[in-house]
């Protein structure tokens, strides 16, 4: 899946000093405080951190009140989707007019019926609706089933996905993963020229390193961010 | 889905004489949506009309709506939030009290759908509509009552909130926005009570929902703050007396005691008469903290009988820590406390008087905390009829010790202000013994506990708490000690009418912490049932000293007597204020109320409980249950 990333971030975190005493707990939770909503600090979503204190001397900021920046380094994951990207997520619902998805178990999506390629059908079968495709009889989409879709618009605020089942090689994913490799090899389609393009997209590891100061919601500094491929 | 449209629609059809399938229904209603922006919007009109009908529909009209709104749900992909605004408000701006349940259920319906299938744009609305419709618009208010208001008000709720936890299913995040929007959404103190109540219902419901987890703490700790903002509403001057020159004891139960009898006379007369004191906003406010407690307490007890009173609680103590604990001496929402810990008193009543006695030992917290944190727990201690004699004499070891180290450390005289977590400490020791001792004593393992603890070393150091502390709780403790033997007393010290002085006066400090005593009787109508059972009044209190003979007797002696002849002594001492009763021990109280209803025994005890008017003589509680009404004030 697309929109992940470990990131290498050198942060200042601003503890108030009524948090002196325990600074690694103020740390902590300044931290969580950003899981799960889209920060524009990090451009993304924070799903977890792992973090390391670098000194054990803080300087305190000046102000009003005396903050002490604190020094640590951090192992960010992060989730930023951006529009083409291809996501995967857990279907929960399906009505004859749109797919409802949800993407690493928060962010929600949904395909409206225009954007489900015609392929597909809606169907109740023994009282369950699925979503048929009328090619191949075995792709089927349900409750449950993971899919993989390509992401239209974002709303970052709510973290909420429009996507969209258009392109051929989105999906359920089982199929996608087994049969439809059978299916282009047979068919000799461009299809799987495609379908090697993503592999390798997906190959590609995104490594940044930002100097990013925390607290406040303030910026103090923020240096330019690299993108390394490994591969 | 598609069966329940055919029915509708017959009915539809049979006015309209069209005919419709679903999917031809669902293409009309988007072509109105879409023909909107092309500037054509004479079907789209139509359609807003027909959300418009409100008020008593005819059943053509109910299955026409409920036609337009699951139409609408298929095509809310179509919706705009610019072309469509006012369908966006109409729709949003429907009250599900106002219909019936297909109505509610196509409502509910589209909202989901709404705000999945939007991306987006709509999640803080469709919560937003929710959460308004918790209460029922204000010209329902007067139903709720009836038979016919609590069915509506079942079919809405229930409705509601399966539409919250849908939307939750669906987008994970909707419950951190939905706690903002309750939040906001709560009602103020101002309000009418009946929307505070059901509002506060729907909180509760919440939080022992599916989205619980992730939303109770918050709408606990939201509750809890508006118990707050009542009680301190209510204000201590609504009350007392603004009388200055009495001292603050006297003061407070004089007054209380009227208090009650204005409270009482509520029900029969207008209450003109006590207006000019006590206002009746004052009386307002109290009454919908009165209820709003009542209903905490029924929750907590659903809590209990669900398991989960342990998980609540923790909540609770977190938010009694950050807010009622330096709420300047908040008078009834710390009962949220005590009834909890009465419901589960090995793990909550524990953990409760733990967590204040780190507080007050803590030297990280402000010495105002501190004290406050000691208030509440010698009060706790006192008070609590669910507490074992042992993990009392538990609690004031850790009292007594960290008392003992101060000593040790400070050699220092008489300083009210400096060594004031110190005083309060020792005050808070002598008030949970005046209340304890008794029962300690007749123990002989706690007795020798006692006797151990270096009680008399604490009180009389350099510093003098003994004079400092608040000289009722001081002469109250004196008169025990010395019955009790625990530590040889001059008796002119006893006796000498111990007088406030400034020194006394001083270590409380502006706030008066001295005199707080959170777990007094709570003298709110219907949440004393809750309490009363669980709770010590001072006039239930066994003392160590004989009050008839008043001195040199042997305290052991004394209460072995006073156990066979208790009931009789209860009642000739309540009649004068004193303090002395049997223990929990010898007679249980609740025994003893089932006697008292029965009327089994002598007459004279209703006038024990004069408050009552002699009709429901347990609705109030004797006011006179201070240390300080003894002897010198009568």
């Amino acid at each position: 899946m697309e929109g992940l990333k470990v990131s290498d971030a050198n942060l200042v975190v601003c503890v108030h000093p009524s948090k002196g005493h325990r600074v690694s707990e103020a740390v902590l939770r300044e931290l969580s405080s950003h899981l799960f909503q889209f920060s524009e600090i990090f451009d993304g979503v924070l799903l977890a951190y792992d973090v390391n204190i670098v000194e054990k001397n803080a300087k305190i900021l000046p102000g009003i009140h005396p903050y002490f920046g604190v020094r640590l380094k951090a192992k960010l994951l992060l989730f930023s989707p951006e529009p083409n990207m291809l996501l995967e997520a857990r279907v929960v619902k399906l009505t004859p007019e749109s797919i409802h998805v949800i993407v690493l178990g928060f962010a929600s999506a949904v395909i409206i019926d225009e954007d489900i390629r015609e392929e597909f059908d809606y169907r109740t079968k023994n009282g369950k609706e699925v979503y048929c495709s009328k090619v191949h009889r075995r792709h089927v989409i349900k409750v449950g089933t993971m899919i993989r879709f390509l992401v239209k618009s974002l709303d970052k605020e709510v973290l909420h996905i429009c996507g969209s089942l258009k392109p051929s090689n989105t999906g359920s994913i089982h199929w996608l993963d087994k049969d439809f490799e059978e299916i282009s090899l047979i068919d000799r389609s461009g299809t799987k020229r495609e379908r090697e393009n993503e592999m390798k997209m997906q190959e590609h590891t995104v490594v940044g390193e930002e100097e990013i100061s925390l607290g406040n919601g303030q910026i103090k500094k923020s240096k330019k961010r690299r993108l390394i491929e490994e591969s | 889905m598609g069966v329940e449209l055919a029915n509708e629609r017959a009915g539809f059809l049979e006015m309209e004489d069209v005919n419709f399938t679903d999917n031809e229904l669902v293409y009309h209603v988007r072509t109105a949506l879409k023909s909107v922006s092309l500037g054509d919007s004479e079907s789209y009109d139509e359609l807003i009309g027909v959300m418009h009908h409100r008020e008593r529909l005819s059943p053509d009209e109910v299955a026409l709506l409920v036609t337009c709104l699951k139409a609408l749900s298929g095509t809310v992909s179509c919706i705009d939030v610019v072309h469509h605004e006012s369908l966006l408000s109409s729709i949003f701006g429907m009250s599900m009290w106002n219909y019936g349940p297909e109505v509610m259920d196509a409502l509910v319906d589209l909202i989901i759908s709404l705000q999945a299938a939007s991306s987006g744009k709509y999640v803080d609305s469709c919560l937003d509509m929710l959460i308004r419709n918790f209460v029922p618009p204000y010209s329902y208010l007067a139903l709720l009552k009836q038979p016919r208001g609590l069915s509506r008000k079942d079919q809405v709720l229930s409705r509601v909130h399966s539409a919250l936890e849908s939307i939750g299913h669906l987008v994970p995040l909707a419950p951190m926005r939905l706690l903002s929007l309750v939040v906001q959404r709560m009602p103020r103190q101002y309000d009418n009570e009946a929307v505070i109540m059901t509002y506060v219902e729907n909180m509760f419901k919440l939080e022992s929902g599916s989205m619980g987890q992730l939303v109770g703490s918050t709408m606990l700790t939201a509750v809890v703050d508006r118990l707050l903002d009542l009680d301190l509403e209510i204000g201590w001057e609504d009350i007392l007396q603004e009388d200055s020159s009495k001292g603050i004891f006297e003061m407070e139960l004089e007054d209380l005691e009227e208090d009650e009898e204005d409270w009482n006379d509520e029900g029969g007369e207008l209450p003109g008469k006590h207006l000019s004191r006590n206002s009746l906003r004052g009386n307002i406010i109290a009454e919908k903290l009165d209820s709003l407690l009542v209903l905490t307490f029924e929750y907590l007890e659903s809590c209990q009988g669900r398991g989960r009173l342990l998980e609540v609680f923790e909540t609770l103590l977190h938010s009694f820590r950050i807010t009622v604990l330096n709420a300047y001496k908040s008078k009834f929402s710390q009962f949220v406390m005590f009834y909890a810990c009465a419901l589960d008193p090995e793990n909550c009543g524990v953990r409760f008087a733990r967590m204040l006695l780190d507080i007050f030992v803590c030297h990280d917290h402000p010495p105002n905390t501190r004290m406050s944190a000691v208030a509440y727990l010698a009060s706790y201690l006192s008070r609590g009829k669910f507490l074992s004699t042992s993990y009392i004499t538990t609690m004031l070891k850790r009292l007594v010790d960290w008392c003992l180290d101060y000593c040790k450390v400070q050699d220092e005289d008489v300083n009210p202000l400096a060594h004031r977590v110190f005083y309060a400490g020792c005050q808070a020791i002598m008030y949970v013994l005046c209340f304890r001792m008794w029962s300690m004593m007749s123990i002989p393992r706690l007795k020798s506990q006692l006797f151990l603890m270096p009680i008399e070393t604490i009180l009389k150091h350099k510093s003098d708490p003994l004079k400092v502390c608040l000289p009722s709780v001081v002469g109250e403790f004196l008169k025990q000690a010395r019955a009790a033997r625990l530590f040889t007393v001059s008796k002119t010290s006893i006796s000498d009418d111990i007088l406030e002085t400034e020194l006394s006066r001083a270590f409380g400090g502006l706030e008066r912490l001295d005199t707080f005593f959170p777990f007094d009787p709570c003298l709110l109508k219907k949440s004393d049932r809750f309490i009363r059972p669980n709770f010590i009044f001072w006039s239930m209190v066994k003392t160590t000293y004989d009050d008839d003979e008043d001195e040199d007797e042997d305290a052991e002696g004394s209460s072995d007597e006073d156990g066979e002849e208790s009931v009789d002594g209860a009642v000739e001492n309540r009649g004068d204020g004193m303090a002395t009763s049997f223990d929990e021990r010898d007679i249980d109280m609740e025994e003893f109320d089932y006697a008292l209803n029965k009327m089994s025994i002598t007459p004279k005890q209703s006038s024990m409980y004069r408050f009552g008017s002699g009709l429901d003589e347990l609705v109030r509680m004797p006011s006179r249950i201070r240390p300080s009404t003894s002897p010198e004030s009568l």
